[in-house]
């Protein structure tokens, strides 16, 4: 048995017999053309073939796999017809004399140079986009057939390398799984994976030889694993790993669409918590009912400067629009403590849990707080949008905070700028304080969540960054579920709803107590959606 | 006399693949000349390999120039379409 490390990019388990790719060893031959302008001739037909080629691709993937995905081939198809990409190629077949094979070769590698050399990962991953399209053109000068060889009955592909053409190619009747010697995580070919469903462990390092042909493997996409010539114990317990993965992935689909509500018709609202836009399709893809925390200090951590109120409002616009009617719960900027950003020069704290963070920065600093609350607002006008303030403790912060919001609300009103004058403004609850004083606070906003992350550091005392208190930050402790319990009667007391957004929403040994208590709705990761409406529906 | 507007990348990966082709279809419907520039590097619109060459990053501020006989409709429907998918 061989066992292989490598990145696993799609989750799941295959076991098969493995195929590996003939992508040849990548090198091209380079000849002397007597005749240029029929070299210049061939490629021009070539490229016009591999142009059709990409269309009618497009037109399957847009078929199986969504308008989203096929938009890769409309920008292949602008890559062949790159002017820039054209003279290089007709400009060498003519200058050097060469081949057309060598010269598309030759142009593919200097743009893929380019790409490589970029400082960000996904612009480096567009390297492997030009020599897909490159190998295209090569092949059907070449003469080969652009269609991966496919052998009968079930297989696992081994290449060393797979494009996104490739990979969309793959015969879903036949192809468990895939593995490759090179790729990286940001590959669109590692993306139509995960949408195809494919198990997928990329960058084994190692090239996969015809010896390898028709022997038994097993593709471990979420360990990245790869097993070859598995001995009886790892096949037999890889047999019964991946049953139960399949079993439960159907079970789960068969959830989607369907009421989060228990055998009794209690019903809970479940929602996903996201960091950025682009999470709104794994949000919508596992069927989550809202957004219950868009954690939108996201925006500033990935900026080198403040984030301007235009790049805010069209990140916020983005996931009202996709969401659509459903709830999208804006929590306002939540800096400080373990989320420092250079560019707000916070003076060094000896407590930072305990320090000048989250509302306490947007109360000193409201020229910080105003921009974003102007994005928002202006966004609310474009969906269902409700603003969430972190870390209250006190009835003031929520005044002070609303009159802020009503400063702007009256700016835009001035400016006849649109936006929904009835947004809700709720705030989290993530201090002893916030719980003590749910009564007061209840009536001063229109719902709660619950932060059971901080709420189990302030409850317990139990600073979240220190490793050695693990054993004392019990967030299963009676003193945080009283907590728990004390912020969903005051919420209930005042007509308004509370739910939890932290990670404790998620624990599943926690739903039943969740559900005792009378919570409203439930924030939890995009996966970890559907087992949670499982475990609500069979309870 | 060019057209000129900027525009901030909300998306988180940039300017990558699908969006600088969407961008590239865009302005090549127009007959006017159109240019982005992100920092000191200037690229014509509708060539892809320039557009994704910018490497352009969330957050950049793109300055967009736009020149010729349709500029005016051209400026402010590509406002609208790089706010809506960048």
């Amino acid at each position: 048995m061989r066992k292989i490390q490598g990145t696993g990019v799609s989750a799941g388990v295959a076991i098969g017999t493995i195929h590996v790719l003939d992508s040849g060893d990548g090198s091209v031959e380079r000849r002397v053309v007597d005749d240029s302008a029929a070299e210049v001739q061939r490629f021009r037909a070539a490229r016009d073939t591999a142009i059709d080629q990409l269309g009618k691709l497009r037109d399957k993937t847009a078929a199986e796999l969504g308008e989203g995905k096929a938009e890769l081939f409309d920008a292949h198809r602008l890559m062949l017809k790159d002017p820039d990409y054209v003279e290089s190629v007709e400009g060498m077949i003519t200058t050097s004399k060469v081949n057309a094979e060598y010269a598309v070769n030759g142009t593919a590698e200097q743009f893929a140079a380019m790409f490589a050399a970029m400082d960000d990962s996904y612009m480096q991953a567009r390297a492997a986009d030009v020599r897909d399209v490159s190998k295209r053109v090569i092949k059907i000068l070449e003469g080969c057939d652009t269609a991966t060889q496919d052998p009968d009955g079930q297989h696992i592909i081994a290449a060393v390398d797979l494009t996104p053409s490739e990979t969309v190619q793959l015969d879903r009747s036949k192809v468990l799984g895939f593995v490759t010697a090179n790729g990286s995580a940001n590959s669109h070919t590692a993306i139509l994976a995960r949408t195809m469903g494919l198990p997928a462990v990329i960058g084994l390092g190692k090239d996969f030889d015809a010896e390898d042909d028709g022997k038994t493997a097993i593709v471990d996409g979420s360990a990245g694993l790869v097993l070859v010539d598995p001995d009886e114990e790892n096949l037999k317990s890889y047999q019964d790993k991946k049953k139960s993965y399949e079993d439960h992935l159907r079970l789960l689909q068969e959830l989607k669409g369907k009421p989060t509500q228990t055998k009794e018709g209690q019903t809970v609202r479940l929602y996903a918590n996201i960091g950025r836009p682009s999470d709104v399709t794994s949000a919508l893809a596992n069927d989550a009912e809202g957004i219950g925390l868009y954690r939108s200090e996201f925006l500033y951590l990935e900026s080198e400067d403040f984030p301007t109120e235009e790049a805010q409002f069209e990140a916020y616009k983005e996931v009202a629009q996709r969401m659509g009617d459903r709830l999208v719960v804006i929590r306002t900027l939540d800096i400080g403590a373990d989320k420092q950003v250079g560019y707000f020069n916070l003076k060094h704290e000896d407590n930072p849990a305990l320090g000048y963070r989250a509302i306490r920065i947007c109360l000193t600093q409201p020229e910080i707080f105003k921009v974003q609350l102007r994005a928002l607002l202006r966004a609310s006008a474009f969906g269902n949008l409700a603003i969430m303030l972190p870390m209250i403790t006190s009835v003031q912060e929520v005044r002070d905070a609303k009159k802020i919001i009503d400063e702007v609300k009256a700016d835009l009103r001035a400016k006849n700028i649109a936006f929904n004058d009835g947004v809700n403004v709720g705030i989290m609850v993530e201090t002893p304080a916030s719980v003590v004083m749910a009564p007061e606070l209840a009536k001063e906003v229109d719902f709660f969540s619950i932060g059971t992350n901080d709420l189990t550091q302030y409850t317990l005392a139990c600073d979240r960054q220190n490793p050695n208190l693990s054993r004392f930050a019990d967030p299963h402790s009676p003193a945080v579920l009283r907590m728990i319990k004390m912020a969903v009667d005051a919420a209930h007391e005042a007509g308004i709803w509370c739910g939890i957004c932290g990670e404790l929403g998620a624990d599943l040994s926690l739903t039943e107590t969740f559900l005792d208590f009378g919570l409203d709705e439930l924030s939890v990761s995009p996966t970890s959606v559907l087992p949670l409406r499982e475990a609500i529906r069979e309870r | 006399m060019a057209t000129s507007f900027t525009f901030t990348i909300s998306d988180p990966e940039g300017m990558h693949a699908r969006p600088a082709g969407k961008v590239v279809e865009k302005a090549q419907s127009y007959k006017s000349a159109v240019s982005l520039t992100d920092g000191d590097k200037t690229v014509d619109a509708k060539r892809i390999f320039g557009v994704m060459g910018l490497g352009a990053k969330c957050g950049d501020t793109i300055t967009v120039d736009i020149e010729g006989e349709d500029e005016t409709a051209a400026a402010s429907e590509l406002e609208a379409f790089l706010k809506e998918n960048l």
